[in-house]
């Protein structure tokens, strides 16, 4: 008897939830199999583009890569052989002063956002402002400085183009400061005050010192986001056929390079693009590498 | 009673003392601070006032595109109107400027992208929060914002050389041959089979956004208490059940927010655009066929416009998709921000 009752109970138990319950519960399972199996392919489908783009930049890129690349200025139309000397120093030359003029700019505005930000709106329609900025159209931006420098000096220049993307970089610079300078705890800046500190000591030589590698990270990664923009430069830096280092002049950069050769007939412009093209990824992804890593050290150490 | 000479003027000592110092403490007030403070003081107004300053001046940038577009634009907009907008034809032969295809060029490619983009975005931000093992966590979330890190120029160079190609010779004839067939739809899926167009832009957009939307749904899921989760888990729902019935209700704002900031970024796209919409300037209810947006009708023709109208048209068509993604951006944002509220009550 006491060995059967068990038995029984729990057969019956099977039976019920086999006639009640089975079927909603195979529905269920049914859905949730299918739902996880679609996630896993849009994963799969993202993993495919990013290594199908990825692979032919490096074979097409490695293909058309040689010292002469390095050396030699773009060549005329259907002249063979040439490089992209002139272009890679020419988006040094801007990048670099578009850093300059940028990082300042940017940390300071990022230190008012942090310290005074909650107690007023300027402040809070201010980060409203960068937040919107960060995905603005930068063509328009290059309008922009098309129309209140370029205009105005009659002519295209290196100048024109480091404004133009400095103007791109400025608010993601802005906003991960902000961003970072509120991570820092509020008893480290007490503590500060409290040794009669003044607001300004604290902001620069406490706050803004703890998170200095995340400031570092957001300045990396703005450059990171300009060395590739194409866009704002079309009509500012323009482009320029021969070796520049006169930032008064047109100037020419990478990115605008690789547009006007990709879309040309000849074969060996083609090919320079995607040499150009793989240069300009490799340098954009090493930035965004050694931001992350940055980061990373920090928040462990 | 001997005493009290020689105590007299040790009390008038005293007292002179006390004087001095009270009156050395009231003078200290009436000339406010000392001077270290007083420095602080002027330290602290100077170190907010420039900080002010930079602050202001991004708002002023932005104030000053408007401002700039505006006037670029004036010429044309005084010229032809409101019907700007809805126009047709865009002739620089005669200096005739209308909008109308631009604007559906970029508005097309942008749905076609963001109808594309959602779906996958969705799953992989589900799978990074949820499905995928620990260890794998880290290298895809990372891969997937290295994506949204490169270039565009890079999208449209692989669009027009690799992609598009493979696009006219596999997709576009299973397309038209499916799709192109069904009463209704079947005129979009038909026309010339050249692999650039509509389509193809829209499809490349698509793949520019995904990494960007999805990094966004994906840091909007995590916000999602797990002690909900967890008690879903504990009622016996099953994965899928969660992600439905607790994370998306949880996180509806937030999502609609990301996928609105993604599609900010690709109706302010150019570069992936430009090199495969085929840079046409007609207008036609084929997708395969090639149009213009805005960002690619600036990007092809800004260089060579001759004519004052013709560079202020231009302009005005600039003004226009400056204003749509201002829109767009401070509604996703304003979305986002009310999710984050939000956080701290649930």
């Amino acid at each position: 008897m006491a060995s059967t009752n068990p038995n029984s109970i729990s057969s019956t138990a099977r039976v019920m939830d086999k006639s009640i319950n089975n079927g909603v519960y195979q529905r269920r399972l049914l859905t949730h199999r299918i739902g996880i199996t679609l996630s896993f392919l849009a994963m799969t489908i993202g993993i495919f583009f990013l290594l199908w783009i990825l692979l032919t930049l490096f074979m097409k890129g490695f293909n058309a890569f040689n010292i002469g690349m390095l050396t030699e200025s773009t060549p005329p139309p259907g002249a063979t052989g040439g490089g992209l000397l002139n272009a890679i120093v020419g988006s040094l030359l801007m990048v670099g002063v578009a850093t300059l003029i940028c990082t300042p700019i940017g940390i300071l505005a990022g230190i008012y956002l942090a310290e005074y930000g909650d107690e007023n709106w300027f402040a809070q329609l201010t980060r409203f402002v960068t937040d919107v900025m960060l995905s603005a159209p930068s063509i328009v931006i290059g309008l922009f400085v098309y129309a209140i420098f370029v205009a105005n000096m009659n002519h295209f220049s290196g100048w024109a183009g480091s404004i133009a993307i400095s103007l791109i970089a400025i608010p993601v610079i802005v906003r991960t400061t902000d961003n970072m300078l509120q991570l820092v705890p509020g008893s480290l800046r007490e503590a500060a005050f409290a040794l009669g500190a003044p607001r300004w000591k604290v902001a620069i030589l406490v706050r803004l010192r703890a998170v200095k590698a995340g400031v570092i990270t957001g300045v990396l990664l703005a450059v990171a986001r300009i060395s590739g923009e194409t866009a704002p430069l079309l009509f500012t830096a323009l482009n320029n056929q021969f070796f520049n280092a006169d930032m008064n002049k047109p100037m020419a950069n990478l990115p605008v390079v690789i547009y006007q050769f990709a879309m040309s007939p000849y074969e060996n412009w083609r090919a320079l693009a995607w040499g150009g093209a793989l240069l300009v990824t490799l340098s954009v992804l090493g930035l965004n590498i050694l931001s992350r890593t940055l980061f990373s050290q920090k928040i462990q150490g | 009673m001997n005493s009290s000479p020689t105590m007299t003027p040790d009390s008038i000592n005293e007292l002179n003392v006390e004087e001095v110092a009270k009156s050395a403490a009231t003078k200290a007030h009436s000339d406010s601070t000392p001077p270290a403070m007083r420095s602080h003081k002027l330290g602290d107004f100077i170190f907010h006032k420039v900080t002010f300053v930079f602050a202001l001046s991004v708002l002023l940038v932005l104030l000053g595109i408007i401002a700039s577009l505006l006037k670029g634009a004036w010429p044309a907009l005084h010229e032809f109107g409101p019907k700007f907008i809805s126009t047709v034809e865009w002739d620089p032969v005669n200096d005739q400027y209308g909008a109308l295809i631009a604007i559906f060029g970029t508005l097309t490619t942008s749905l076609i992208a963001l109808v594309i983009a959602f779906p996958v975005s969705f799953g992989i931000a589900l799978f990074l929060t949820e499905i995928c093992p620990a260890w794998l966590k880290r290298p895809l979330g990372t891969a997937v914002e290295l994506l949204a890190g490169v270039p565009s120029i890079i999208y449209g160079m692989w669009g027009l050389f690799i992609f598009a190609p493979f696009f006219a010779d596999h997709v576009q004839p299973l397309l038209a041959g499916s799709l192109g067939n069904v009463p209704g739809i079947g005129k979009l899926f038909q026309g010339p089979m050249i692999g650039i167009g509509i389509l193809a832009a829209g499809i490349i957009l698509a793949i520019m956004i995904i990494p960007f939307i999805a990094s966004v749904m994906r840091d909007v899921f995590e916000v999602v208490p797990s002690i909900l989760k967890e008690s879903a888990y504990g009622l016996g729902c099953t994965k899928w059940e969660v992600v439905r019935k607790i994370v998306l209700p949880y996180t509806k704002i937030g999502v609609v927010g990301g996928v609105m900031l993604g599609l900010g970024r690709a109706l302010g796209e150019t570069m992936a655009i430009t090199f495969v919409i085929g840079n046409a300037n007609r207008i036609s209810w084929s997708l395969f066929s090639a149009g213009n947006s805005i960002a690619s009708t600036l990007a092809n023709e800004f260089g060579e416009a001759d004519t004052p109208l013709h560079v202020s048209s231009l302009f005005a068509l600039g003004l226009i998709l400056f204003v749509i993604t201002l829109i767009v951006l401070s509604a996703a944002k304003l979305m986002l921000l009310g999710l984050q509220k939000n956080e701290g009550k649930k």
